[in-house]
């Protein structure tokens, strides 16, 4: 056993990292052609600034790189990870369309601090608007150095002589007319490996002499270990023990020898009262919430004072969890002083930054790779199994992994913030004329509304918070769309206008239009008259760069959970870049969507949560599935925008809306039918 | 001499130790190095870790490997034969069934213990026996399709 100086202590970063110097990365290439694709500095500065890779020699804004060697094999390096969004085929397209190659000749190493540029992270749908013009140059000026028809003849001749001149900043990429790969639906990389099962994982590794790790969880949050009797676990054959300030795992030859030593440890734990738990939730956000700053046009004061008719609402939306149904997983192997880690994460070099300061080491010892992960909607942006794996490997000697049990995944990790939304506002002529908007907690990103309002105010007000929250697929956006086009409806019903024919009314953005019409014309809105329990909603919102409508029919019967029979969903991003995956993501995110809507919610109470296991916390199932249609918008005189989020959003206040519409009762609260079940989460609505 | 067992997994006999008592997941990812079968949640949940069992879908995280001694265990390796893909693991190609991928393999071996059993399943059915299943990213709707598309390969491929 060993005592070393808190885990989490905080060291301040390396600012510089020598670990690879620019000779000696080109020589481990071999022979061939490089491309450097720079970032522009205005991205440089939003992507969190880049770092030197290769020491001061070179500017920090480094994007990706490319290699082609005198074969013609072509490698394209980015910090990116693939976590199931296809970011590994759409990457693929843009270096295969440029250079003029196969798919099949490009090789993606993604997600690798040894071997891949510095990257923020695999977040905010920002991979392709960022990366996928930054490959594009990569790749164009490779074709420009390679001179044309270098793929028809195989020649790669002046690969060898280029290298001389090593480096190229910028290419210029082919305009949308020219695209025959990007476009296009090419099938999913790596598609055979998963189907037949040889895709790895991180928790498929496994290393010579590697053992399995398992820690000791405290049995509530903010628990502190007051004694813990671990002989018993060391007396263990080929058992390690680890106790190190808070942390306390084992290590041991086989997973089930790692289950009985931790078994084996007789834990105290001491943790403070709380009055925080799922039923106190709402008001305590309330309670705790801080000053917002005040973002706005006009005198809401005089919108409200001059509006025919006013409206005030509140909306909850609870926490929910991620649930990838790979967990976190890690395997760490130390050689002296140097670390390598294998871990799913979407930010490698946050994590080998984490690593560095658990470690107190340069990060230039850490070296982290991503296989491609079970998914992670934004729930893997930390490194806590990476961590935990490679303390466990310090100190027996031998690389140990870590796989998080699904209780530990929905205990450990972080959560979607729950939030309460407050909306007052005021109607005049089937003109909104006011609009005051307040988010507790839930998160500012799209706390704008998209309609055309004279006098607004929107704030998002900070609050103490009980659980451990972090990102999610489209996480605030998603809280704010609820609140905003649930209000929006009861705002048409006030005002005696068709919901569809209100927003087109307080609209002026032409591409919001088009999505709110493209989704409306697919359903047939307006077609069918709602009542005796069947109801037809429809939303609509902006996000990260692209366009979302959604349209929902809805049954409902008494005593039962609303259930959703039918989605069309319009989706805009700009150009598309592969048709069937963009409407994979966009089905996926309508069913993943279902669960947040409907039912999905953390219950919590004392410190603990109570629903963490599949067979309690509900997610969606086959079962659960409605028919789904979705219509995508190629706009080509676009830049292409992220789709991993934005089609979440606008589900749940579909839904909502097609619930009022098929019973006249007004659910405020996500999930929706949570509120069917128990009775105990409806919110407050008054005309004042 | 400790005791052993064998496992028949994809018509290959393993013998392993008999203790202690271990799940067929752990000994088929940790001792056989099959790991295309997923744990997901340890509870019968989630279906990332079905298998076959003389050609019926079973959770081998809730499966003691000593139960199946001798019998026919078939994981996602098995499927292929002489590296021909079987039909459903085409028909998941085919219909961009997947995103992340880690739902597949089991997704695949309980579709495909169901088409043995009914070549010419309905859409209830389908449900039905793939409700256990549970797929984050949301690709239910694919998954369907790829299970009809694989019924009509199968079907035309056996006229």
């Amino acid at each position: 056993m060993s005592y070393e100086p808190e885990r989490y202590e905080l060291m301040a970063a390396p600012a510089y990292d020598f670990s690879f110097g620019r000779r000696g990365f080109f020589k481990t290439l071999g022979g061939g052609i490089v491309v450097v694709s720079f970032l522009a500095k205005s991205q440089a500065q939003e992507s969190g600034g880049g770092r030197a890779r290769f020491g001061r020699s070179l500017p920090q804004q480094i994007a990706a790189w490319l290699h082609i060697d005198a074969q013609g094999a072509v490698t394209v390096y980015t910090g990116k990870v693939e976590v199931g969004q296809n970011a590994r085929t759409s990457l693929t397209q843009a270096a295969a369309e440029e250079l003029g190659a196969p798919a099949g000749a490009i090789e993606l190493v993604m997600g690798d601090t040894a071997r891949t540029p510095f990257d923020m992270g695999t977040f905010g749908s920002m991979t392709t608007p960022q990366m996928v013009p930054q490959i594009r140059r990569a790749a164009a000026a490779a074709r420009e150095i390679l001179g044309p028809g270098a793929w028809e003849t195989l020649d790669f001749a002046n690969a060898d002589k280029k290298l001389a001149s090593g480096v190229t900043t910028s290419g210029h990429p082919k305009p949308t007319s020219e695209w025959k790969v990007l476009g296009t639906s090419v099938s999913k990389v790596h598609g055979r490996e998963i189907v037949t099962g040889s895709h790895r994982y991180t928790s498929d590794i496994k290393l010579p002499g590697m053992l399995y790790g398992r820690v000791l969880r405290p049995e509530r949050f903010d628990a502190k270990l007051v004694a813990a009797e671990t002989s018993a676990a060391q007396a263990m054959p080929g058992v390690t023990v680890v106790r190190d300030g808070d942390f306390t795992g084992v290590a041991a030859p086989t997973p089930h020898q790692a289950q009985l030593a931790l078994a084996a440890i007789q834990a105290r734990w001491t943790a403070p009262e709380t009055q925080w738990s799922s039923k106190t939730l709402f008001s305590e956000l309330k309670r705790t919430a801080e000053a917002g700053r005040e973002r706005g046009a006009g005198s809401i004061e005089k919108g409200l004072a001059e509006a025919e008719r006013k409206h005030q609402a509140t909306y909850t939306i609870a926490y929910i969890a991620h649930a990838p149904l790979e967990p976190r997983a890690a395997v760490a192997e130390w050689n002296g002083d140097r670390l390598t880690v294998w871990t799913g994460t979407q930010r490698p070099f946050g994590v080998q930054s984490e690593l560095a300061q658990a470690f107190h080491l340069p990060e230039s010892n850490i070296r982290v790779m991503v296989p491609d992960t079970g998914a992670a909607y934004g729930g893997k942006h930390t490194g806590e199994a990476a961590i935990e794996a490679a303390r466990l490997a310090k100190a027996a000697g031998k690389p140990v992994k870590i796989v998080w049990t699904r209780e530990e995944e929905f205990t450990w990790a972080y959560f979607r913030p729950a939030g309460v939304i407050e909306v007052r506002s005021g109607v005049s002529n089937g003109r909104i004329v006011a609009w005051e908007f307040h988010n507790y907690n839930a998160g500012a990103s799209g706390l704008n509304t998209m309609y055309d309002i004279p006098n607004k105010r929107e704030e998002f007000h900070p609050t103490q918070y009980p659980l451990r929250q972090g990102s999610y697929r489209g996480l605030a956006a998603t809280a704010n769309h609820f609140a905003r086009e649930s209000h929006m409806d009861e705002l048409a019903a006030l005002s005696q206008s068709e919901p569809l024919e209100f927003r087109l009314r307080n609209l002026k953005d032409e591409r919001f239009r088009a999505v709110l019409q493209a989704a409306a014309d697919r359903f047939g809105w307006g077609k069918r008259k709602a009542g005796a329990g069947v109801g037809y909603g429809i939303a609509g919102g902006f996000e990260k760069g692209s366009y979302v409508a959604t349209c929902a029919e809805v049954h409902c019967e008494s005593g039962q959970a609303p259930r959703i029979v039918r989605v069309v969903e319009a989706f805009e991003c700009g150009a598309i870049l592969n048709p069937d995956m963009l409407k994979n993501q966009v089905e996926g995110a309508v069913v993943q969507g279902l669960g947040g809507a409907l039912f999905e919610a953390v219950e919590f109470e004392n410190g603990r949560i109570l629903d963490a296991r599949f067979s309690k916390y509900r997610v969606p199932r086959f079962r659960d599935l409605p028919k789904i249609e979705v219509v995508l918008l190629n706009r080509r005189d676009l830049a292409p925008a992220g789709a991993g989020e934005t089609p979440i959003m606008t589900l749940a206040p579909a839904a909502a809306n097609a619930i009022y519409s098929a019973t006249g009762e007004r659910i405020r609260s996500m999930p929706l039918s949570r509120r069917a079940a128990d009775g105990s989460t409806v919110s407050g609505a008054a005309a004042v | 001499m400790a005791p052993t067992l064998d496992l028949v997994v994809n018509g290959t006999r393993h013998t392993i130790a008999a203790d202690p008592p271990r799940t067929l997941l752990t000994v088929l990812r940790d001792e056989l190095d099959l790991t295309g079968t997923k744990y997901g949640c340890g509870e019968g949940q989630c279906g990332a870790c079905t298998v076959m069992i003389d050609g019926v879908a079973a959770r081998s995280c809730q499966t003691g490997a000593a139960a199946v001694a001798g019998r026919r265990i078939t994981t996602i390796e098995g499927l292929q034969h002489n590296g021909r893909l079987h039909p459903l693991q085409e028909a998941f190609l085919e219909a961009g069934a997947m995103q992340c991928g880690y739902c597949t393999p089991g997704m695949i071996v309980s579709g495909a213990a169901l088409l043995a059993k009914n070549s010419n399943p309905s859409e209830e059915e389908i449900v039905s026996a793939l409700q256990g299943n549970l797929c984050r990213c949301g690709t239910y709707p694919r998954i369907l399709a790829a299970i009809r598309l694989a019924a009509s390969k199968m079907k035309r491929s056996a006229a």
